[in-house]
């Protein structure tokens, strides 16, 4: 009953955000905040409920970027129609690199993303199709509403929000089903999962398909949204580091961990960013390693756990201040 | 004439690479855990050179010295204040540990630094020596020769001496090693420092011959991915054989095809080495 009620809460706020806080400037937090939670809510499938840690998941979004603005540089073809095709390749590279590293321990997987989101990024830096270093342009006006090209922020949020609902949706229904558990005990113990019958390496490709496909979706809405790509936006490692920072601040391998993490670190990130100035990004970034390094020490669990662990000692606390009363 | 020139170029430049690179593979056969942050230490050994010159002065034999030195310090201060922490926690503190870390530093790299390419001021080791028409930078020459010597040096400490018995033995056992008066926390904590200080040392060396600025800690951390997963995880002198042809195979492809796509080659070796021999050259599987 709590949850429902809290399930409730949280959509009428996404929803009506827009409404009550207007402005070009809460807008803009509003649809990064979005796209921020949806990436690491994807992120989290593999990272998160599988235990199986990308630091390289910009090689789905860059795909999932490039792959609209290049039809439509080809073809002509709506930024729409290449999101399937976006998704499509991400999945193919995600078998790709998931086939030989899940047969080895987790260190390689996560060795073999940040090469291959770095080779990727170098690759399309020379590669002249896809427009070298300067990268591709998508419609500069819209041709039709198909080319999602809108003036206003208002129509990218819904949007957004939309795809989030539909991905947290997914996710939860996953959760509580046989996949869900098994993904629990491989992220507890391979060893163990295997030993049990849990098809292990079918249930890690599976999470990192699924994973891959969403985090392409994220790239494609980036990219409708910007409406250019260039290497570094795509495939840049810090595109990466975000997925996995808001994960892991607010919960990896919770339903709303994600969205805890970017509720915390967009408006954070906004702040420093103007507090620092333009020139100043740098220290944006020394923060997040800051901010990794203490959840890895301190917190693996992130904000949901800390208070899981913290309600404890507060109704204690609470409790005995009532006694003395 | 060109080809030989190429070939030494490659050689010189792959054992500073199997220098940095055994640092990693030490660490990954003693407890299972890789560091995101080797090639960040790389870099930090470039700065300390620099700094050393700049305030200190001295030729490459004491800020090659200074590098190692804090490089090692560092090692086993971030082994104590973090990594003991979460080596037995999940993987995904394991990796986060090592990821931010190297965030942190290349990030605080580029805030002091700036992300402008800096050089050492030519040093005693300047000139160019000329070899049967090949031109061998002397810069070159001396840290290809320093970084061959130093990793064998670190193989012959771990399978010749009584240190290295026990630092082999806790990455065998380590209970069993605790059993035999060895303290494992101390000894792994020995090998982050030797880790960290091989890869400042590989650095001061690679400062004397080549410009550079933060964001090199990226592409050597790579490359030592690289170098590790083709020698096998785990030896050193796996690391030295790999080193050496990862920087034959740069040299050659930069040369053929063009500067660009030397680190295109190198990863897609690694790719393909993970599909085909994912225990590498001298692994164990």
């Amino acid at each position: 009953m709590r949850g429902r009620v809290g399930w409730g809460l949280l959509a009428a706020g996404l929803l009506l955000y827009p409404m009550l806080l207007t402005g070009p400037f809460y807008r803009d937090i509003g649809v990064t905040f979005l796209l921020a939670a949806i990436s690491a809510s994807a992120w989290n499938i593999v990272g998160g409920y599988a235990g199986q840690v990308s630091v390289g998941h910009s090689m789905f979004f860059g795909l999932g970027a490039y792959t609209p603005l290049l039809l439509y540089t080809l073809w002509g073809w709506p930024p729409l129609a290449g999101i399937p095709f976006g998704m499509a390749l991400s999945v193919a590279l995600a078998l790709g690199i998931g086939m030989p590293t899940f047969r080895l321990t987790g260190h390689y997987f996560s060795m073999a993303t940040i090469a291959v989101a770095e080779l990727i990024r170098i690759f399309f830096g020379t590669w002249d199709l896809v427009g070298a270093a300067i990268g591709l342009q998508g419609p500069a006006v819209a041709r039709s509403v198909w080319d999602l090209t809108f003036r206003s922020e208002l129509p990218y949020y819904y949007i957004f929000l939309a795809v989030l609902a539909v991905l947290l949706l997914l996710t939860s229904a996953l959760e509580r089903r046989r996949f869900g558990f098994y993904l629990r005990a491989i992220k507890a113990s391979e060893r163990a999962a295997k030993s049990l019958g849990v098809p292990v390496r079918q249930t890690k490709m599976q999470a990192l398909a699924l994973s891959a496909a969403f985090t392409s979706v994220a790239g494609s809405l980036y990219v409708i949204k910007t409406g250019f790509i260039d290497p570094d936006s795509a495939f840049g490692i810090l595109i990466s580091v975000q997925m996995v920072i808001v994960a892991a601040l607010g919960g990896a391998g919770t339903l709303f961990g994600p969205l805890l993490g970017a509720l915390v670190l967009i408006p954070l990130q906004t702040a420093t960013n103007s507090w620092f100035g333009g020139g100043g990004s740098g220290l944006t970034y020394i923060l997040y390693g800051g901010i990794i390094v203490v959840i890895a020490r301190f917190d693996p669990g992130g904000l949901f756990d800390l208070w899981h662990r913290v309600l404890p000692t507060l109704r204690k606390l609470f409790g005995s201040r009532a006694h003395a009363a | 004439m060109v080809i030989i020139q190429v070939v030494v170029g490659g050689l010189l430049l792959g054992a500073i690479y199997a220098l940095f690179s055994s640092g990693l593979t030490l660490i990954w056969g003693m407890m299972n855990f890789i560091n995101f942050a080797h090639g960040e230490f790389v870099m930090l050994g470039m700065y300390v050179a620099l700094l050393t010159v700049t305030w200190i002065g001295g030729g490459p034999a004491v800020f090659g010295i200074a590098a190692a030195c804090a490089l090692f310090v560092l090692g086993v201060g971030i082994y104590l204040s973090l990594i003991r922490h979460v080596m037995r926690g999940p993987m995904l503190a394991q990796i986060l540990s090592t990821f931010g870390l190297a965030l942190l530093l290349r990030y605080t790299a580029f805030w002091i630094f700036s992300a402008n390419f800096v050089s050492l001021p030519q040093t005693s080791l300047g000139g160019t020596l000329k070899i049967a028409g090949i031109f061998l930078p002397v810069a070159q020459l001396v840290a290809g020769a320093v970084a061959i010597t130093l990793t064998i040096g670190l193989h012959l400490l771990l399978t010749r001496t009584t240190v290295g018995s026990k630092l082999l033995a806790v990455a065998e056992d380590r209970a069993a090693a605790m059993l035999m008066g060895i303290r494992p926390d101390r000894m792994q904590a020995l090998a982050w420092g030797l880790s960290a200080g091989a890869a400042g040392i590989a650095g001061a060396l690679m400062a004397t011959a080549y410009p550079w600025s933060p964001s090199v800690g990226e592409t050597f951390g790579l490359i030592a991915f690289v170098v590790v997963a083709l020698g096998g995880f785990g030896s050193v002198l796996g690391s030295l054989y790999a080193g050496l042809i990862i920087g034959l195979i740069q040299a050659a492809s930069a040369f053929w095809l063009g500067a660009i796509y030397k680190d295109i080659v190198v990863y897609g070796l690694f790719v393909a080495l993970l599909w085909l021999r994912p225990q590498g050259l001298m692994g164990k599987a």
